[in-house]
Formats: C-alpha cells, structure tokens, sequence
C-alpha cells in the first residue's frame, strides 16, 4: 500500500505461522505430554481458523470477538489454568468462577490487538517477537521453565516471519496470521500464569486498540471504516491527516508532528515495545516480593 | 516529543495496573459472603465481578483523562 509502483505480495501468512506452531508443539508434546501444550495447540489452531474464514470471507466487526471467545474453551475444558491472578508486589487473588471469564476475555482482546496493530510491514510478527521472547524470559524469572519452553516456538516462528514480513515486505500474515500469534500469546499467558506481565509487555497493542475504540466507539472492523487515520506524501512518507473524523491510532500519534517513512514508524512502535518488554521483566522481578 | 509523550504515557499504563493490582488483592480479594448455602460461590464471584467491571471501567476512565491531557495539544480535542 505504501510503495512505489505495483508489488505482488503473499497473502495470507498464517498457513505458514500456523504450520509452524503446530509441527514446534507436536515435538514439545511428545517429550512433554502436557495438556497445557495440548489446549495452547488447539486455541491456537481455532484462532487461525477464524482468522483464515475472515480472510477468505471478510466478515464483520463482531465475528472475531464471539469467535475467539469459542476458541478459548479448550483451556477451560483441559483444565489447563490455575483460577489464582497474581499480581506484583501484593500477592494472588482466588476467583475460580470470574477466572473463567477472565480466560475467555484474555484470548478475544490479545487475538484482537495483535491484529489491530498489523498496519505496517513488519509490525505484527516484529512485535510479538518482542513481547513472547520477554514473555518466555519472565516464565523463566518465575522458575516456570515447562511453560518457557512452550512459549519458545511463538517467539522463534515470529522471527522467522519477520525476515519476509519486514520493510518492504513479501508476505502479509492476514486475519489467520495476526489471530494465531495473539491467541497463542493469550493462551500462554494463562497457561502459564503471567496474564498480568504479558498485558504489560502488550501495553503499544493495547494502547492502539484503546485510541481505536475510544475515537470509533463502537466496535466495527477497520475495513468498514472510510476515513484513514494516516495519509501518503508524495516522498511516500506517512503523515497524520487533518480529517477530525477519522479514527485515532498509535501510528497518527508517531506521525503528529512530523511525517516519517513505513520503517521509521515500524522501529517506534519497536521501541515501544522494548520499553514494555522492560516493564514486563521488571514486574516478573516485583513478583517474587511482597509487600 | 510526541514519541516521549507516548513513552509517558506508556509508563503510567503500568502504574495505573500496578495500583490495580494492588486494590484486586488488597480489596476485592478478601471479600467473603456467605448465607447462600451451596450459593456462596457464585454470588461471591458476581459480587467481586461487578466490583471489577466497575475498577476496570474507573481505569478505562483515568486513561481516558490522562489520554486527553497528554495528547490535547495533538488533536485538539
């Protein structure tokens, strides 16, 4: 979209994210023999699915939210979660019955957030390189070493997308591309018991999502909205638009003052995310103490 | 500056989970109601849901604030 002159792309990359996954956990498996590998496996697979029918079908705003809700019952059904949330520094809170909701929740906001800060080349699978390797690292901090080495196949199938996926880019990951990293994300994160730290290390997806909804207030796919929160300078450079209608995003806040190139935003959101990497890491730290 | 801005920003998200996390332990956590026989859990559980509908709506709220207040100048608002 924002290069010179016509580009064939691939699209969409979630077959070959989604491959990767499943043949990683498949090997995991069979050394391990866990279910929490089994209901990350199947979550995963079921986001990719819903991802996949809207790619090919492009359905509307609510289907992904109701659909990856479906997606994370296998975690429930496998029983692979532990219903206390921790927090740093204070300690666990018991809610067996809000828990569930809570799991359902985490699955359809992480597949969303991911998606929705697939915007530019790179973005996406450069991003969850960042947040699942300083994820791993904080199950690691946390002696949750089973769960680290699951986590470990998200991280690694992200960087290897990231060399296609990256400016100027070869391959989209599309809907199923976007989803399968985000829900596996989510499904780790409960699996795992850090869904406090890996909402921290997601703060830029999040942010994006909260100015998208907050400006929109709705919940609508991108797709169906006309105004563009960014427009292209003739030096193919992005600047913020003046059209008060349109929706505000984490890229219009990067380009306000000044236009930048694709790449140039792509290293801020970069940047970003290895600050709230940093703060995940230093909250797995603040979970050992307590107050 | 804009870039700080949202590094700011960012940096308060943070805060603003960590005081979270301190009122879900510290407050919602203890809560305990009984009477409802074979109930308990469930009512216990919508009470501590309704009261973390409501922390979270209070969070989406003080972003919402803080989001104006940092980013004013930038949009007008």
């Amino acid at each position: 979209m924002h290069k010179k002159g016509h580009v064939m792309i691939a699209r969409p990359g979630g077959i070959s994210i989604i491959s990767g996954i499943i043949a990683s956990e498949i090997i995991l498996y069979a050394f391990l023999q866990m279910n929490e590998i089994l209901a990350v496996m199947i979550t995963t697979f079921l986001a990719f699915a819903i991802g996949y029918v809207d790619d090919r079908k492009g359905m509307g705003g609510w289907f992904k939210p109701v659909a990856l809700a479906l997606a994370a019952l296998p975690i429930i059904f496998l029983g692979a979660y532990d219903s206390d949330l921790a927090f740093p520094l204070f300690g666990e809170v018991h809610i067996p019955i809000l828990y569930l909701a809570l799991i359902i929740f985490m699955i359809v906001i992480t597949g969303n957030t991911i998606n929705s800060i697939d915007v530019l080349n790179g973005v996406a699978s450069g991003f969850m390189v960042i947040a699942s390797f300083s994820l791993s690292i904080t199950l690691f901090i946390l002696h949750n070493y089973e769960i680290a080495i699951i986590s470990l196949p998200l991280g690694f199938v992200s960087l290897a997308f990231y060399k296609y996926h990256k400016f100027p880019c070869t391959i989209f990951p599309g809907d199923s591309g976007a989803l399968t990293l985000g829900a596996m994300y989510g499904a780790i994160a409960i699996v795992g018991q850090v869904e406090v730290i890996a909402a921290i290390a997601l703060l830029p997806a999040i942010l994006n999502s909260f100015l998208f909804l907050a400006s929109v207030k709705k919940i609508v796919d991108h797709r169906e909205l006309n105004e563009k929160p960014v427009e292209l300078t003739d030096n193919f450079k992005l600047k913020a638009t003046n059209n008060k209608k349109a929706r505000v995003s984490l890229v219009r806040l990067i380009v306000a003052n000044t236009p930048l190139t694709e790449k140039e935003v792509g290293n801020v959101i970069f940047k970003l995310a290895l600050f709230t990497a940093g703060l995940a890491i230093i909250t797995a730290f603040m979970m050992e103490f307590k107050v | 500056m804009m870039h700080g801005q949202l590094f700011v920003f960012m940096f308060l998200m943070w805060v603003l989970i960590i005081i979270g996390g301190a009122i879900a332990v510290i407050i919602l956590g203890p809560i305990s109601i009984s009477g409802f026989g074979e109930f308990d859990p469930l009512v216990n559980s919508i009470v501590k849901g309704t009261i973390a509908i409501g922390l979270s709506i209070a969070w989406i709220l003080i972003l919402t604030k803080m989001k104006n207040l940092i980013f004013r100048k930038t949009f007008n608002y």
